[in-house]
């Protein structure tokens, strides 16, 4: 492919007091600082969960009148589509310059609720909050119960390693909300307060404000800009449901189909992969994930983690920022996969930094694993 | 009537209704205008629900989601005898004790709105 992402950067993270318009315009004037670009620069805009006109509403914020939008609302995972539509818009001319962004205030808000958003005129809404579950969790919470049933008790240790993993490499990152906190044992995570069984408040990922961006133009041109470019090599998507009671299998979600779509758009297989990027919103997603990208077999997956491997200094570097359960989880996570996935191909993460990465995977889930959408990065060769 | 307000008003006449295309056989839950199989809108019926199935999944909610709810309880997805999934709640038994593949059967809750939804029990 013929598109780059040529900067990148978090808003700031944690409590901050902040109006979500404010961060995501510290995220946006960063990664443009990052990309050597200014805002006079941009003619593509991306975001989504800032308003009902989220484009029109951040491009009026700073200024901008672009030449092509995207607000395609997937939760989490818009992010990575907007990466496939942004090279598409780039490709096909539309536009030269476009920044895909994300900020949300909702721990300082506090305006995130167990309950979910569920709209009155939804089926879910009358066939399914009656019965009282929590939304998100409780649908991940019966995928994990479906999970230890089929492969056994003793996955639950590999649920809990995910939370232990990501813990650690939180540590190495000073911009996590957990640094400093010291480490995480796997009977903390079985021992914390059950929330929607067999799910813990440490199986879940935190409740942050923060925000992030990144800017993606055409390869010839950036390599003239002063970052290394990182190439976007491959993407792809899937869509499944928004009810509880509608995808067949609780343990093959979507992500499936998005990630046979984005490895074979790059012409690559997951043994090419030097550091992954998931969707960590509960530890259980993360083992059906590594599952449906093919990182290893079905019921595999806490056998796979068990080891460690996915810790700082193991074979398979996984979450390096420290994942949206011990580095940020702003609400919709997926723009910072995409941050942390070209930091680390651009060798910029320090004491976290995986050595000589060279292709870097993202993969997000938004909603009830009702979204999925992966993206393939790699450094320009 | 929609088929979603005859769906309850079935139910509070304790029926289960499993939406059914005349045309293909496809059964679907939740009821709408089109059958997902066939893709046709005009040949929807229903089938009245045996009122038994299995646990395809569950979790016991142990923070409430609102002020109407009182945990902790038991949130399942139950496989119909007829196929289709239904999210639902397990009641008459511990908490503790509901396991995934597990035979149940229908029961109502009678809520204090006066609508009325399908909950199951542990299949004796």
């Amino acid at each position: 492919m013929t598109v780059a992402v040529v900067g990148a950067a978090e808003s700031d993270l944690g409590v901050t007091g902040l109006s979500a318009l404010t961060l995501q315009t510290q995220a946006v004037t960063r990664a443009l600082a990052d990309a050597g670009l200014r805002l006079s620069d941009v003619d593509g805009l991306a975001t989504s969960g800032l308003a009902r006109f989220s484009t029109a509403q951040l491009a009026a914020e700073l200024g901008l009148r672009p030449a092509w939008t995207d607000s395609t609302f997937a939760g989490g995972a818009g992010f990575e589509m907007y990466v496939a539509r942004a090279v598409q818009a780039i490709e096909a001319g539309q536009c030269s310059t476009v920044v895909i962004s994300f900020g949300s205030d909702q721990r300082s808000a506090g305006s995130r609720s167990l309950a979910g958003v569920v709209e009155p005129w939804t089926p879910e809404a009358r066939f399914e909050a009656p019965y009282g579950p929590l939304a998100p969790i409780s649908y991940y919470a019966m995928a994990a119960q479906r999970y230890l049933h089929c492969y056994g008790a003793e996955a639950r240790v590999g649920m809990a390693e995910v939370a232990v993993a990501a813990r650690e490499w939180a540590l190495l990152n000073p911009a996590a909300y957990r640094f400093g906190t010291g480490p995480l044992t796997a009977a903390d995570v079985t021992g914390a307060p059950m929330v929607s069984s067999p799910l813990t408040t440490a199986d879940c990922c935190l409740v942050t404000d923060g925000g992030g961006a990144v800017v993606l133009t055409s390869l010839d041109r950036a390599r003239d800009l002063p970052r290394p470019p990182v190439v976007v090599l491959g993407y792809g998507e899937a869509t499944s449901q928004t009810t509880m009671a509608r995808d067949d299998d609780l343990l093959r979600p979507g992500t499936v189909d998005s990630g046979r779509r984005a490895f074979a758009r790059a012409g690559l297989a997951p043994s090419d992969v030097d550091v992954v990027e998931l969707y960590d919103s509960f530890t259980v997603t993360v083992l059906l994930s590594l599952e449906a990208l093919g990182f290893c077999g079905p019921g595999e997956a806490a056998a796979f983690v068990a080891d460690g491997r996915t810790r700082p200094g193991g074979s398979f570097p996984l979450d390096t920022a420290g994942g949206g359960l011990s580095y940020c989880h702003p609400g919709m996570y997926g723009v910072l996969l995409l941050v942390e996935a070209v930091r680390q191909l651009r060798g910029e993460c320090g004491g976290r930094q995986v050595a000589g990465a060279e292709v870097a995977l993202a993969h997000a889930t938004g909603g009830i694993l009702s979204t999925h959408a992966t993206v393939v990065l790699g450094v320009d060769r | 009537m929609s088929p979603v307000d005859e769906w309850f008003a079935a139910a509070r006449e304790r029926r289960l209704l499993v939406q059914t295309c005349l045309a293909c056989g496809h059964r679907q839950h939740h009821p709408r205008a089109v059958c997902t199989r066939c893709g046709r809108m005009k040949r929807l019926g229903w089938t009245e629900a045996a009122g038994t199935g299995t646990v395809d999944s569950f979790t016991v909610v142990h923070r409430a989601p609102g002020p109407d709810f009182d945990p902790p309880y038991v949130i399942a997805r139950v496989r119909l005898a007829e196929g289709p999934l239904l999210l639902t709640r397990i009641v008459g038994c511990p908490p503790g004790t509901v396991r995934c593949d597990q035979p149940v059967r229908l029961d109502w809750w009678a809520r204090p709105d006066g609508s009325v939804l399908p909950v199951f029990v542990p299949e004796e």
